[in-house]
């Protein structure tokens, strides 16, 4: 089965900052989230594979044609793609059946009907994209891109723009729409938990760079660099030199698979961080705690006044100023210093 | 006797209510005097097949200049601010300036250039045996003088509309499978139509209005009727109905202008990422799109400026021939009598804006909103109206002021009050009442306030007015016409009698004064707006 999207050394400079950095990636089928900060390039990528920009160097395939290459270029209007923008772009002076039917056939009009049936917009075909709420106007950017049936859509932020009760729902959906109708997606965000929850494969970048792509569960708990467990898992870091098997820590002794280094960053998640109450002197203090509903979220100060963050079941409180000695439930990542 | 704190100065409230009764004058006169007319006689006025010959004339005539304008605007709008045309930014500029030309002198422009004896293309083609051209004289001329001299109109507000549109329509455009021609009709261009219907709602008001272009060409639009009624048989009634039936339709469109206004704004959007706009690359197509720029502006902006250049230098170089001469002294009183009446114009428009903005924006009720609203009477009477109207109202009831440099003065302030006003109020809205307020809680009177804080920092605004009054008033036509004291000539009149008499050397120097006074006025302003604009 042929790739849905294909990326081979694409490079995009603007003038002297180079946007997209020598990147190449596969989607076989399926949601494909392009994870990052503001300005790590995931947009421009973005725009590379639509061709509202042009890279300098390296080549794109959707579907199983080459669009863009040393000598070829395909203009946006003849990829057949979907796009749904940041802030929706949808043509103010159409209403809302008129938006969905725009990149639509005179024969094919049946079509609008049924996605704006998919997307639970059904009744306000009459509307205007002023009259709506941000949620409804990103439903209708949505089917607006998937009227004509495009083998693979791309979302800009689509959620960015929304808050966070509407954000969370809407995203659920977004994947079963995509889902039911087999569209395979690129799908750019900032939010390691949206990317995480909605994405088959996740792909994260920093400074124009491909760091790492993978199932979400690869990337959380594989993290391919610093970069990435810092960005996608949010974990602590602690300094460690080692000792035999063991690497030692300032707040204890630990076990880690075996990188050959004499020093280290061990990558501890904070729900893998374990605390107990402890008398002895020398340890860590609780910093304060916040309760989150689910579980508390606890401030820990080491005797050299670095914080650490862990995550415990609302079964188990510590006050604030409590001494308590940490162990590590799983495995721990080390990352060379 | 207690005094609510938050009511005006009385001082302020006398000289605004004077203002506004004052400025409401020359339309409420011919109101009545239309009125006593008797109905059966109006209707037999306004039923003369005359009467809607003239109708049918303006009418059509602000139908095509509009159609025109925006055949010539939209393209405009688009290749100066979303392509890769060569020279972009001198084509932005270029294409407003024509702004700054006064239909009449433009109209003159043409007439010089392609008149049908005389003329400059006559000229040269006199030694191939044309000793005449075709008419330019008419509905052709005027047409075409109005378009080219007020498109800019048309212009500014696509320019505007076209800045408010958000660039990811366009790329959505693409995305869902349409080229980048099709993109321009179908996304575009429908976003645009609130813009276009109001900018060339504004072309078709100043076609409307415009005295100097019908009367020049020859074309018998109601400016012109009006003129000359008012001249040969002193048909006071017959003029007075035309004058107003122009105000009824002037104010027509204005009101549908505010409509289309109001409904715009339904399209305008918060942008919460501001992107700048999708450049279109012409390719070949950038040799006619550069044809069609240059074409405008050679017959709009470069044509008036050499006409005139051309006839000045030719009565410089052939001093005492058939075509006349240029003698300095000649010109030097009328633009010392334009500048006169437009500098006390300035003055007195500034002295009565300043209580009726004040009023408007620090004490807002129905009084003051009423006394602002009469103040822009002006904005929807076209200069021949007032000037008509006050011609009656001055022989009939004073004639010690009829004809006298006071009645010209009070005719521009009707006429250019509206600027000053607006101008003074929207510098008034900038400055924060909080300042006002500390000041009379430090113990100042409400008049000490005034002159220690607000005038004082309105004093830019206040004198921007000052300025956009006095060029506006220099330009004026048919109320100088009109209301001028006997011999007291002015650029404009000059340059109208010395048209009409086909001495176009005549008009030469006038002409080229305005043209410096009034390009000269509007370029800073143009080309700070670009700067701002692009931040």
């Amino acid at each position: 089965m042929e790739k849905i999207l294909q990326l081979d050394g694409v490079s995009k400079w603007f003038g002297e900052s180079q946007a997209v950095a020598d990147v190449s990636l596969n989607l076989p089928q399926g949601i494909l989230a392009l994870l990052g900060s503001s300005g790590c390039g995931k947009t421009t990528l973005l725009r590379l594979i639509a061709g509202f920009e042009q890279p300098q160097t390296g080549s794109i395939e959707i579907a199983g044609r080459e669009v863009t290459s040393n000598n070829c270029w395909i203009p946006p209007e003849q990829r057949r793609l979907g796009m749904v923008f940041q802030d929706y772009a949808l043509f103010p002076h159409l209403t809302v059946a008129e938006n969905v039917a725009f990149g639509l056939k005179r024969q094919e009009k049946d079509a609008a009907k049924r996605l704006i049936e998919l997307v639970g917009l059904t009744g306000l075909e009459k509307r205007y994209p002023y009259q709506l709420s941000g949620g409804q106007q990103q439903r209708v950017a949505l089917a607006r891109a998937l009227a004509p049936q495009p083998p693979l859509v791309l979302l800009d932020e689509p959620l960015s723009n929304l808050d966070v009760q509407v954000r969370l729902r809407l995203r659920e959906e977004i994947r079963d729409i995509l889902k039911a109708t087999g569209t395979s997606a690129v799908f750019v965000t900032h939010d390691q938990e949206e990317a995480l929850a909605i994405a088959d494969l996740v792909a994260v970048m920093s400074k124009g760079k491909l760091e790492q792509i993978g199932t979400p569960q690869e990337v959380y708990t594989q993290p391919a660099s610093r970069f990435v467990a810092e960005f996608v898992t949010g974990g602590n870091f602690i300094s460690a030199e080692r000792q035999g098997q063991l690497w030692a820590t300032e707040v204890g002794c630990f076990a880690a698979s075996d990188g050959g280094e004499k020093k280290a960053d061990l990558m501890i998640r904070e729900e893998d961080l374990l605390i107990e109450p402890t008398e002895s002197e020398g340890a860590v203090i609780i910093h304060n705690r916040r309760f989150l509903g689910r579980e508390y979220r606890y401030c820990l100060l080491t005797p050299s006044g670095k914080e650490l963050h862990a995550r415990t079941a609302i079964s188990q409180v510590f006050p604030v100023g409590a001494k308590v000695k940490l162990n590590v439930a799983s495995t721990i990542k080390i990352f060379p210093a | 006797m207690r005094r609510n704190a938050s009511s005006p100065p009385l001082f302020l409230v006398a000289i605004a209510v004077i203002v506004a009764i004052a400025i409401t004058l020359p339309l409420t006169y011919l109101v009545i005097r239309t009125a006593g007319v008797g109905t059966e006689k109006l209707i037999n006025l306004v039923s003369r097949p005359r009467t809607l010959t003239v109708l049918f004339n303006s009418a059509g005539m602000a139908a095509f200049v509009t159609l025109f304008s925006a055949l010539i605007a939209v393209p405009l709008a688009f290749l100066t601010l979303q392509t890769d045309l060569p020279g972009r930014k001198f084509w932005l500029i270029a294409t407003t300036l024509p702004l700054a030309v006064p239909s009449y002198v433009g109209s003159f422009a043409l007439i010089a250039a392609f008149g049908p004896k005389g003329s400059l293309l006559q000229l040269w083609l006199e030694p191939l045996g044309v000793t005449e051209l075709p008419e330019i004289y008419g509905w052709f001329g005027t047409i075409l003088a109005l378009t080219l001299f007020t498109y800019p109109y048309l212009l500014l507000s696509v320019r505007a509309g076209l800045m408010l549109i958000d660039p990811a329509t366009v790329e959505a455009g693409r995305s869902l499978g349409l080229n980048q021609l099709s993109t321009f009709f179908r996304v575009l261009l429908p976003q645009l139509r609130p813009s276009i219907i109001a900018g060339g709602l504004l072309v078709a008001l100043y076609a409307l209005r415009d005295f100097g272009t019908p009367s020049l060409m020859r074309f018998d639009a109601f400016t012109r009727v009006i003129f000359l009624q008012y001249k040969s048989s002193f048909n006071r009634n017959q003029a007075a109905a035309l004058a107003l039936l122009l105000v009824a339709l002037v104010l027509g469109i204005l009101w549908l202008e505010y409509k289309v206004r109001s409904r715009a704004a339904y399209y305008g959007r918060n942008l919460s990422i501001v992107q700048s706009p999708v450049i279109v690359k012409l390719g070949a197509s950038k040799i006619v799109a550069l044809l069609f720029c240059a074409i405008v502006v050679s017959l709009s902006l470069f044509l008036p400026v050499g006409v005139t250049v051309f006839w000045l230098w030719r009565s410089l170089a052939s001093s005492n021939t058939a075509y006349g001469t240029v003698s300095w002294s000649a010109i030097a009183q009328p633009a010392l009598n334009s500048v006169a009446a437009a500098g006390f114009t300035a003055v007195i428009a500034t002295i009565c804006a300043i209580p009726v903005a004040i009023l408007a924006v620090r004490f807002p009720s129905r009084v003051t909103t009423a006394i602002e609203r009469c103040s822009y009477i002006g904005f929807g009477l076209p200069g021949i109206v007032v000037a008509i109207s006050l011609v009656f109202l001055g022989s009939q009831y004073l004639p010690w002021l009829y004809q006298t440099l006071p009645m010209l003065v009070f005719a521009y302030l009707v006429l250019f009050l509206p600027q000053s006003v607006g101008t003074i109020r929207s510098s008034l809205l900038q400055l924060h009442p909080q300042l006002e307020e500390s000041a009379r809680l430090l113990g100042r009177t409400p008049w000490q306030t005034l002159k220690e804080i607000t005038f004082p920092l309105v004093r830019p605004g206040v004198l921007n007015g000052a300025v956009l009054v006095f060029l506006t008033a220099i330009k004026e036509l048919p109320a100088t016409l009109l209301l001028a004291p006997i011999g007291f000539d002015t650029l404009a009149t000059e340059i109208w009698k010395a048209t009409e008499n086909v001495s176009f050397s005549d008009a030469a120097v006038g002409s080229l004064a305005m043209l410096v006074v009034s390009m000269g006025s509007t370029l800073p302003v143009l080309l700070h707006e670009q700067k701002t604009s692009k931040r």
